[in-house]
């Protein structure tokens, strides 16, 4: 399949989970055919980063759904700052625990799962429709209750794949996709590399094979589909461009020129600009 | 070796005090000063602290002054979330704003519905103050950090705690806020915040000018301790060779 085709299959108006975590392993090229799709007014469910940041600015989310929108090296997403300051998206700001906890509740098919986390915080003023809930049991301690975090689609990267959909990753942290993939109707897959299953275990433990078939609706091979955030073992985050991006992000006239040279054509283009921003940078 | 020891070496050194008696727990730095600190901690007098990359790896030190750090475990974030909840963790976070009980905020300033600066976002501060030890690191002590009310509760102090009733009180702990000025905590009748010592070279005086609200300092408050000779050629040969924590917190 290609990146293409999976977005074909993605509605305005859908709750979109977007694997990886701040600006590490984010199915970033999916994100780009996302940019280049007529799709719009999506709830975005992500661990925020450059794919907040990008959907953002190009006018795709209505609402998003994250604990923090970050660039890890760079602390503030730029676009998701002035996307805010500007009050351009809804926003339902949830603990880190909480995400991981709705997300898990959505996976179970149960409607909440109890949690410490929030009470006593604004997230629970924030968030009006929050509900607490109490123990049936001798404690009677009142939890919050996480609402599951059902997806229509999940969007995720993982460093190998096979055709049917098996994902494996090989890098220092599974972050949450599995859940993202398990939690929605539909996941796309896109990878460094496909693989024939067989050589899943020349590459690592069976504890890397992360995400199943089951829970994959079709898979793309994008080589570099995490730029430019990062994809251990096959490649660190592009500090340069990200620095770039974010510089760009801070002057509308500087994001006009950034998305008229990366955005503007389709990966092929996308990977070519970029291989010169690099060759300009050495 | 202790002349000319500079706020950002008191600094590490409060922040490492922060750990002391923590026993076999996670300490989790924010920020250079604190990572500095629980490192120097875990070199001298807590050796039972676990420690990670900043990723996803605990790391362990060898037995001898300046061994490298080798991988002793593995902690992803679904697992580092297991372990705040489980209570084995101690963690110092950054605030960019703190009232007198403690509630910490980190996700925006102004109103929430349209901030007037967008910050970091609420993070893992709810998770992390409802369920294992809190203090936080106060890089530049102001009165913009130092607020009567905060414009946001992330981290949940004292009042609010209470307000939410015994599932919130039941592991929550907040331990200390150590900034470039002062050591402070809540060791007060009604746990709000006081003054525990002064940085050498501090007044009182500088410290309440700083605060956006009355503080409790003692007339007889005490300074913060000297790092030992031991402790400064650590700091400064072994763990932090480059001085991040200069540029933390300039002299």
């Amino acid at each position: 399949m290609t990146a293409e085709e999976a977005v074909g299959r993605i509605r305005s108006g859908m709750t979109v989970g977007i694997g990886g975590w701040g600006s590490r392993r984010k199915p970033m090229a999916l994100v780009r055919a996302l940019l280049r799709s007529e799709v719009t007014d999506l709830t975005v469910v992500s661990f925020g980063g450059p794919d907040v940041g990008l959907l953002t600015a190009a006018g795709k989310v209505r609402k998003l759904v994250t604990a923090f929108a970050t660039l890890d090296s760079i602390p503030l997403e730029p676009h998701f700052r002035a996307a805010r300051e500007r009050g351009d998206i809804e926003l339902t700001e949830l603990d880190e625990s909480m995400m991981m906890w709705g997300l898990t509740a959505a996976v179970h098919r149960l409607p909440f799962l109890p949690v410490r986390a929030g009470l006593g915080s604004d997230v629970m003023t924030v968030n009006p429709g929050l509900r607490t809930v109490t123990s049936p049991y001798e404690d009677g301690e009142e939890l919050v209750a996480v609402p599951a975090l059902r997806l229509d689609v999940a969007l995720v990267h993982l460093n190998r794949a096979d055709a049917q959909g098996n994902g494996q990753y090989l890098g220092p942290d599974p972050y949450f996709d599995d859940l993202f993939c398990e939690a929605a109707a539909e996941a796309y897959l896109c990878c460094e590399r496909v693989v024939a299953t067989a050589e899943f275990a020349d590459a690592g433990g069976p504890q890397t094979l992360l995400v199943k078939r089951h829970a994959v609706t079709g898979v793309i091979e994008t080589p570099g589909g995490a730029h430019f955030t990062s994809c251990a073992p096959d490649y660190g985050r592009d500090e340069a461009f990200q620095s770039a991006y974010a510089k760009a992000a801070a002057d509308p006239e500087a994001w006009r020129e950034f998305t008229r040279r990366f955005l503007s054509g389709d990966e092929e283009r996308y990977r070519a600009a970029v291989a010169a921003f690099g060759r300009e940078g050495a | 070796m202790t002349g000319g020891v500079t706020r950002a070496e008191y600094c590490v050194v409060a922040c490492a005090e922060a750990w002391r008696g923590d026993g076999e727990i996670l300490a989790a730095p924010m920020g250079a000063v604190p990572r500095i600190g629980a490192r120097l901690a875990r070199r001298t007098f807590a050796p039972e602290l676990m420690l990670t990359d900043g990723e996803a790896m605990i790391v362990g030190g060898g037995p001898e002054e300046g061994d490298p750090e080798v991988v002793e475990g593995w902690l992803p974030y679904r697992a580092h979330l297991a372990l705040v909840t489980g209570g084995r963790r101690h963690v110092m976070m950054g605030a960019s704003q703190l009232d007198r009980h403690g509630n910490q905020n980190i996700s925006c300033v102004g109103d929430w519905k349209r901030p007037k600066r967008q910050l970091l976002g609420v993070r893992g501060a709810p998770v992390n103050t409802l369920n294992n030890p809190t203090s936080y690191w106060v890089p530049r002590h102001s009165r913009r950090v130092f607020v009567e009310r905060v414009d946001m509760v992330c981290g949940v102090g004292h009042d609010r705690a209470s307000a939410a009733g015994p599932a919130a009180t039941r592991f929550h702990d907040l331990r200390c806020v150590v900034t470039d000025l002062a050591v402070l905590d809540f060791a007060t009748p009604d746990r709000t915040l006081r003054v525990r010592s002064l940085h050498p070279g501090v007044t009182a005086e500088a410290v309440r000018e700083a605060t956006g609200f009355p503080l409790d300092i003692a007339d007889d408050v005490p300074s913060t301790r000297e790092p030992t000779p031991a402790e400064l050629r650590l700091i400064r040969e072994v763990i932090d060779p480059e001085g991040a924590r200069e540029r933390e917190v300039p002299s």
